[in-house]
């Protein structure tokens, strides 16, 4: 088979399941099972487990299945409990936030008083994965570095259905859970705003999430190209390494003059992802909020080119007697 | 999988992604400055409405005694002579009723008795005719509009609308309220967005305003908050639906509210929704105490109504933007 030729490859070999490294404290967490999957293993690691729930992990699966069959029961209900209804037009289908006379006050559970319990339901749960993200990490000795990255998200999150909801003094302005109807949200969100495109953080968001592609096609792309000089293999690179770490130094040094290291493209990596949610989230915060129409704010600060008139007589009618 | 079979393959992914591209010939006409992407778009295929009015009838002679002294109960166009009265009702009986004829709306056995309700809103949407052709040229321009406008032949147009209730929220108690809307609505271009948004901005001279963002903050006050914003929204698809244009026909997509970066049309359109919003007001809503049971709405019982649909049909300009009133010059008095 060609592709054994190369250290990085598709072959499963299944041996005694690995159960982890000493934890910090020289113990080994021995409890759960482990066993191989064929499946499993052509997507990534053929070892599935030893998984740990634990507390926190428990109390966030129940809430997040909770708010999950809220929003699901909800839908179903809209369509009067059909299984062929629900499926077909299940991308229409939402649970809706309150109406906007509600403002800040709790409504009844069918006028959006479902969609509130669901809000709370979730971010209990997503609180709660959080910290488990945290406490594991540091059981195992690692950075936290996942957990805060998973902070960012959580951010964005919080921003669009807690914080800007506060700030505006009303739930309506929350986000639907649907996929269309978000979709349909977040145009009209932006329609009514005066178009998020010219809204910096918004810009920044967008440099980053694209950047976030970019990066990982790049990182992706030379630790693959350079795999049978063991690029993949960490561990052996520093008892009985390639040369795989100088091939795609100098392969970016060649292509753009520049390369990161082996380090710091993890860095650029960690960072654009995490900026992406955390100045998306600041966009959001500040719109309707401090800025009521992005447009108008980037013609007072130089961001809108401005166009010819193509047609001078244009005037609001309405404003002209 | 031999790389030999994957070129099938891709092809017909390939294919199946262009399954949602519109073929050729698509024409778009750039009507803003260069880098705003406004555009004009023909697509034979969305323009499939008729271009003009059936014949006119030949003029009739005007002189001769009045229709108001010869008949009785003609409360409209009395000052026509009774050769005109008689050209423009054999016309309106093909515009409206080719294959029930004049009892359509007239008791055989007296021609002037009210009896049959299509014979009073018949009375009412002439008047209503000569409302549109006199007072809203702003809209309609010199073309005007005459009862084919929006029957085309038939006894009810085909594009009218009626109030959607709650969309059935009324019997789900527990769980499962729409708000009146994620429901793909055919009307908004089968978006999830609110369904009777007709109901919201078309029935009243006062309806709340379209309007999203404001220009002049503290002068043009918009709608408040983005749920609002999905009924403009959605009222808007409907307009680009109804006239067979997308957004950039009137609006500057960095600024759709920007009147000096919109395109003249903008202003035809919002003399449109004023204009709608009387006829409906004015004209088609009181009606409803005169129309049996199956002519009005599934959930309300209310009157037929009228948006852009009902005249325009899919066109820029209904019927291609032929003259309607030329030949039938008391229908805009």
């Amino acid at each position: 088979m060609a592709t054994y030729q190369n250290i990085f490859n598709r072959v499963q070999v299944h041996g005694e399941p690995d159960m982890g490294v000493p934890l910090p404290d020289g113990t080994i967490w021995e409890r759960g099972k482990a066993k191989f999957s064929r499946l499993f293993g052509l997507f990534g690691e053929a070892q599935v487990g030893p998984g740990y729930l634990g507390t926190t992990g428990l109390l966030s699966l129940l809430f997040g299945i909770a708010a999950f069959e809220i929003i699901g029961f909800n839908m179903w209900a809209s369509v009067g409990w059909d299984p062929v209804q629900f499926i077909r037009l299940l991308p229409w289908l939402a649970l809706e936030p309150p109406s906007p006379e509600w403002g800040l006050r709790i409504p009844p559970l069918n006028e959006g008083g479902w969609f509130i319990l669901t809000g709370l339901f979730l971010l209990i749960s997503v609180l709660l994965w959080w910290v488990r993200m945290y406490r594991r990490a540091v059981a195992l000795g690692m950075g936290t570095h996942v957990a805060w990255a998973f902070a960012s998200a959580i951010w964005l999150f919080l921003v669009l259905g807690l914080f800007r909801p506060l700030l505006m003094g009303s739930w309506s302005e929350a986000v639907p859970y649907g996929i269309f109807p978000h979709l349909d949200w977040t145009t009209a969100f932006s329609l009514r705003y005066g178009n998020l495109m010219y809204n910096p953080f918004h810009m920044l968001s967008i440099t980053f999430l694209y950047g976030s592609v970019l990066l990982f096609a790049m990182h992706g792309a030379t630790i693959i190209a350079s795999g049978n000089y063991g690029a993949h293999r960490e561990i052996e690179q520093i008892v009985d390494r390639g040369t795989a770490a100088e091939r795609g130094a100098i392969f970016w040094r060649w292509t753009m003059g520049f390369n990161a290291t082996f380090e710091s493209i993890h860095r650029w990596a960690w960072w654009f992802a995490v900026l992406t949610t955390l100045t998306g989230g600041i966009g959001i915060l500040l719109t309707g909020t401090v800025v009521d129409n992005w447009y108008l704010w980037g013609l007072e600060h130089g961001l809108v080119p401005p166009y010819p008139e193509v047609y001078p007589a244009m005037a609001d009618p309405a404003a002209t007697p | 999988m031999k790389s030999i079979h994957r070129i099938p393959v891709v092809l017909l992914a390939a294919l199946t992604l262009l399954t949602a591209c519109e073929r050729p010939p698509v024409e778009s006409t750039q009507v803003g400055f260069r880098g705003m992407n406004m555009a004009d778009i023909q697509n034979p295929r969305a323009e499939m409405g008729e271009t003009g009015y059936p014949a006119a009838l030949p003029p009739a002679s005007s002189s001769g005694p009045k229709a108001g002294e010869v008949y009785q109960n003609v409360q409209v166009l009395g000052d026509l002579s009774v050769a005109e009265f008689t050209r423009l009702m054999t016309s309106i009986t093909a515009w409206v009723s080719p294959e029930e004829g004049c009892n359509y709306c007239h008791n055989p056995a007296n021609l002037a008795s009210d009896d049959i309700y299509t014979k009073v809103v018949s009375r009412r949407m002439i008047q209503m005719n000569q409302h549109i052709n006199s007072e809203w040229q702003d809209h309609v321009g010199a073309n005007g509009v005459n009862c084919y406008t929006c029957h085309r032949g038939k006894n009810v147009p085909e594009y009218i609308w009626f109030s959607q209730g709650d969309s059935g929220d009324g019997n789900r108690h527990f769980m499962g309220w729409l708000n009146g809307q994620n429901q793909p609505g055919e009307d908004i271009g089968l978006t999830s967005m609110p369904q009777d948004v007709f109901t919201h901005y078309l029935t009243s001279t006062d309806a709340p305003t379209v309007r999203l963002a404001s220009l002049q903050p503290g002068v043009d006050e918009p709608s408040p908050g983005t749920k609002n914003a999905e009924k403009t929204y959605a009222l808007m698809v409907n307009w680009s639906q109804s006239l067979g244009v997308n957004c950039t026909y009137c609006h500057y997509t960095g600024s759709f509210q920007d009147w000096e970066n919109s395109s003249p049309y903008r202003i035809t359109a919002h003399y449109g929704l004023n204009m709608v919003r009387g006829l409906n007001a004015e004209y088609l809503i009181p009606l409803e105490g005169e129309y049996p049971d199956y002519r009005l709405g599934p959930h309300e019982g209310d009157a037929p109504k009228a948006y852009c649909a009902t005249c325009h049909q899919g066109q820029k300009k209904p019927l291609g933007g032929a003259d309607a009133i030329s030949a039938y010059p008391s229908l805009a008095e």
